[in-house]
């Protein structure tokens, strides 16, 4: 097999850090190379130089045997290089049609060619499989037809050399699956393809071979074929990482009770009917595909969302129409679903999102003045106990890694020692040793007698740390049942909604 | 070319930026000036020296720093929340207008008669961006459009009222309103001079609001709700209620400062009361970089400009527009001076 592309000794400092440190990378004609590390490896930034956003401080790129002048987009996508970014760069108010040409029209043609760009585009369709009606308006497009429309956008371009960021971040995982079969086939076809991933299971079963990144440099390279999830772990983190292990023990009394709860939000009924009962010391998972009413009901427990009909207590008492801070005063923790949204000011320094929501309290201010002594001694406390890297109390949130903002998140509000605590999506998007961190955090909360309500799409991490778990489909909830012993059949029945004639646990 | 976000900006940046801001806006100021035909330095000479070379050219200066101490804070308040507050000239005339009209009314004695005139400024003041923000609330209308507009609302009646109701009858058919009582005047601070306590209070405000913003719950509230709706909402923070204070804050301090102008200098309501103190209150919040307590060192620029301008101008027949010239070339490199300390250029 020929090198379509060479990636020499590539180079590039931002400031103090290094984010690459001289990596080579080569890629065959028709390959699929996966781009494997945790969060802040350097991988973006790779691929950012190779397509032209970054210039390095050292080192070359060769496409198809010629050298690629770096440092300008327009070269790369002249050279065959097509990239699909994490965050889509698609214009919503525009076609599909439209948002594919769009930029490769000179500017003083009177028309577009549409009805040849048309043709074109239901050629690639065809040959690769990627299904799109061109004339749909992107806004109306679900998020795994957007990425479609991306990497047509590329091929459009007559990219011989595909790079997809993270691609399988924004999708459910049947939608992943799709999708790497999907590139398995393009590659067939003869592209060449290089994508970037933490999750070893995608990179186990899509890529040919496994490029792993570590702290800048290349830290290993292996055939997939010839390598195992339990060594890319270890190459990855650096040392064995190894997620803790749910201790069988008793569920305690109930703690949370949700009887008959309606929440409609923006105009839509969100949840229906939902109940359902939450021990001191369980975990009780809420499994389902993202949409089906779970960050509703992650509001509704947060006291964020008021249910329109039912009864949601606390200990016995009513919790329905209670503020986010009467929460939190109850011993309620939550862990929002859209950490950098909702879980912090970016802009504020750690020690002001660390007491932010707990302001009221009298230890962190008396008569309308922050006492900023405690809280920033709070923040500290919470920084040493939580081994939160990557900066002090004064430091700006902004400036934290996800893992590290996750840790403050959990940090604030296991502090003290909640009676209940709410985790949506607590490890979306986090790199395996940020992964283990967040689930030894769950189940020693768990250990300490605190009822723990799961809601995750990852099913892995819903089985291993739940007692129970209940799938959510279309805003109702399935009978609760036993991880343990529990037969992926059944699981599968229960996220597809079918859940008569299960019988609960 | 490119830009990139700097990991911390360096803090003579973030503190010179300012400085760089203005020095470039005199310099291209210098340009039009000698494009004009004026000898640019003794032109600058005679700027400064009519905004601080005499005793009446301080007093003058500082008697046009004190209204924009107080509507730079109402901006600077309003800005941090987040909250676009552009009706400051409005809020200032209608609090001009609500001390006139409640000194017609209310006879108390003196010690109580200044404090309660001035309340009833900031009262005004509070109402008119009270109303727009619970619109923004409920129904989602861009703040930005309805404080605009009331602006000339306001102005209009105004007109209305010292050309109507509240016409001086011994003003010869001048649209100006009934004086003031004298014990409703505020002191001179200097002899034979314009200058009065009301920059005392002024002060006073400005070390108020920077003490609320930076000690307080309701500051770090405000602060949260402006940066991160959503994270603040998550924690807690009730984002209407904190927008209402916010609105209260600064409608009160943009009336106030009409009240005390009123009060303090010229004793009786004409619709020439402000040269857009209201306006240059944005440019002064924006040059401080939103802290209130820049908001005095940057109206006492945007004054010293006005001021120095006015007597240039006199002697060397440049057109007094160089000083809203200068003012808004000050607010464009600013503007562009903070983005450079946020940003770094990358090639």
């Amino acid at each position: 097999m020929t090198d379509v592309l060479h990636l020499a000794n590539i180079t590039k400092r931002f400031g103090e850090t290094l984010a690459n440190d001289d990596i080579s990378i080569r890629l065959a004609r028709g390959e699929l190379l996966a781009l494997l590390g945790e969060n802040g490896a350097g991988k973006t930034t790779l691929m950012n130089i190779l397509f032209g956003h970054y210039t390095p401080d050292a080192g070359s790129v060769t496409v198809n045997g010629r050298p690629l002048p770096l440092g300008r987009p327009r070269h790369a996508i002249a050279a065959g290089v097509g990239m699909v970014h994490q965050h889509f760069t698609l214009a919503p108010n525009l076609s599909v049609l439209e948002n594919v040409i769009c930029g490769t029209e000179s500017l003083w043609r009177p028309r577009s060619a549409r009805a040849a760009a048309r043709a074109k585009l239901a050629a690639l369709s065809e040959r690769f499989g990627l299904a799109a009606d061109t004339e749909a308006m992107v806004s109306d497009l679900s998020v795994g037809e957007r990425q479609r429309v991306e990497i047509l956008k590329a091929l459009y371009n007559d990219a011989s050399i595909l790079i997809l960021d993270e691609p399988s971040g924004v999708l459910t995982r049947p939608e992943a699956e799709r999708l790497f079969a999907t590139l398995r086939g393009m590659a067939a076809e003869g592209l060449s393809i290089i994508f970037i991933s933490h999750k070893l299971h995608e990179v186990m079963s899509a890529s040919d071979r496994v490029v792993i990144l570590r702290g800048g440099r290349v830290a290993a390279e292996r055939r997939t074929a010839e390598t195992s999830k339990e060594e890319l772990a270890e190459l990855m983190v650096g040392r064995r990482v190894e997620r803790p292990q749910r201790q069988a023990r008793p569920a305690g009394a109930p703690v949370i009770e949700a009887r008959g709860i309606d929440v409609v939000e923006g105009g839509a009924l969100r949840l229906e009917g939902v109940d359902f009962t939450l021990h001191a010391g369980e975990v009780l998972g809420i499994i389902g595909v993202s949409g089906n009413g779970q960050s509703t009901l992650g509001r509704l427990l947060s006291g964020l969302a008021a249910p329109a009909r039912g009864r949601l207590s606390l200990q016995a008492r009513d919790a329905g129409a209670a503020t986010p801070g009467e929460l939190i005063a109850l011993g309620v923790a939550r862990i929002p679903e859209d950490r950098n949204a909702e879980g912090a000011v970016g802009s504020f320094p750690l020690w002001q999102n660390a007491v932010l929501e707990r302001i009221a309290d009298p230890r962190f201010s008396t008569l309308g003045l922050v006492r900023s002594g405690a809280a920033k001694a709070f923040c500290a406390g919470i920084i040493r106990r939580f081994d939160i890297r990557g900066g002090g109390p004064e430091t700006e949130t902004r400036l934290l890694s996800g893992g590290n903002m996750q840790k403050l998140i959990f940090g604030r509000n296991l502090a003290d020692t909640p009676k209940v605590l709410i985790a949506a999506q607590p490890t979306r998007g986090l790199d395996e040793g940020a992964i283990a961190a967040v689930h030894r955090e769950i189940l020693d909360a768990r250990a300490k007698g605190c009822a723990v309500l799961l809601i995750t799409e990852d099913l892995d991490e819903a089985l291993a740390l739940s007692d129970r778990v209940r799938a959510i489909v279309k805003g109702r909830l399935s009978p609760p049942v036993a991880t343990d012993g529990l037969e992926a059949q059944r699981l599968g029945l229960m996220m597809a909604g079918e859940w008569e004639g299960l019988d609960a646990a | 070319m490119q830009f990139e976000r700097r990991a911390r900006p360096p803090i003579w940046l973030t503190l010179g930026a300012p400085l760089i801001a203005v020095a470039v806006a005199l310099l291209l100021a210098g340009g039009l000036i000698a494009l004009s035909g004026a000898p640019v330095f003794e032109a600058f000479g005679r700027i400064a020296s009519s905004a601080f070379g005499s005793r009446l050219a301080l007093t003058e200066t500082l008697t046009r720093t004190t209204p924009l101490i107080l509507t730079g804070l109402a901006a600077a308040v309003a800005f941090r929340a987040r909250v676009w507050n552009i009706g400051a000239e409005g809020q200032f005339y209608l609090g001009a207008f609500a001390a006139v009209w409640a000194a017609r009314g209310i006879d108390l004695p003196w010690p109580l008669l200044i404090p309660v005139l001035m309340l009833t400024g900031a009262l005004a003041g509070v109402v008119l961006l009270v109303i727009p923000v619970i619109l923004r609330l409920r129904s989602g209308v861009d703040e930005v459009v309805t404080t605009l507009l009331l602006n000339f609302i306001v102005l209009l009646f105004v007109s209305l009222a010292v050309e109507g109701f509240l016409r001086d009858p011994m003003a010869f058919g001048w649209p100006k309103s009934v004086p003031l009582p004298a014990d409703a005047r505020l002191d001179k601070l200097v002899a034979k001079s314009r200058l009065h306590t009301g920059l005392f209070i002024a002060l006073a405000c400005a070390v108020a609001v920077w003490a609320l913003d930076r000690f307080s719950v309701f500051g770090l509230r405000s602060r949260a709700a402006g940066a991160a709706p959503e994270a603040a909402a998550f924690a807690g923070v009730p984002l209407g209620r904190t927008l209402v204070k916010v609105a209260c804050l600064s409608g009160g301090l943009a009336g106030l400062a009409g009240a005390i102008e009123v009060m303090g200098v010229r004793g009786y309501l004409t619709t020439d009361l402000s040269p857009g103190f209201g306006y240059s209150g944005i440019v002064v919040a924006m040059l401080a970089n939103l802290n209130a307590l820049g908001v005095v060192a940057a109206a006492l620029f945007v004054a010293a400009v006005f001021v120095g301008t006015d007597g240039m101008s006199r002697a060397l027949e440049v057109p007094s527009y160089i000083a809203d010239v200068t003012v808004s070339l000050s607010l464009l490199a600013m503007l562009v001076a903070l983005f450079f300390a946020q940003w770094r250029i990358r090639r």
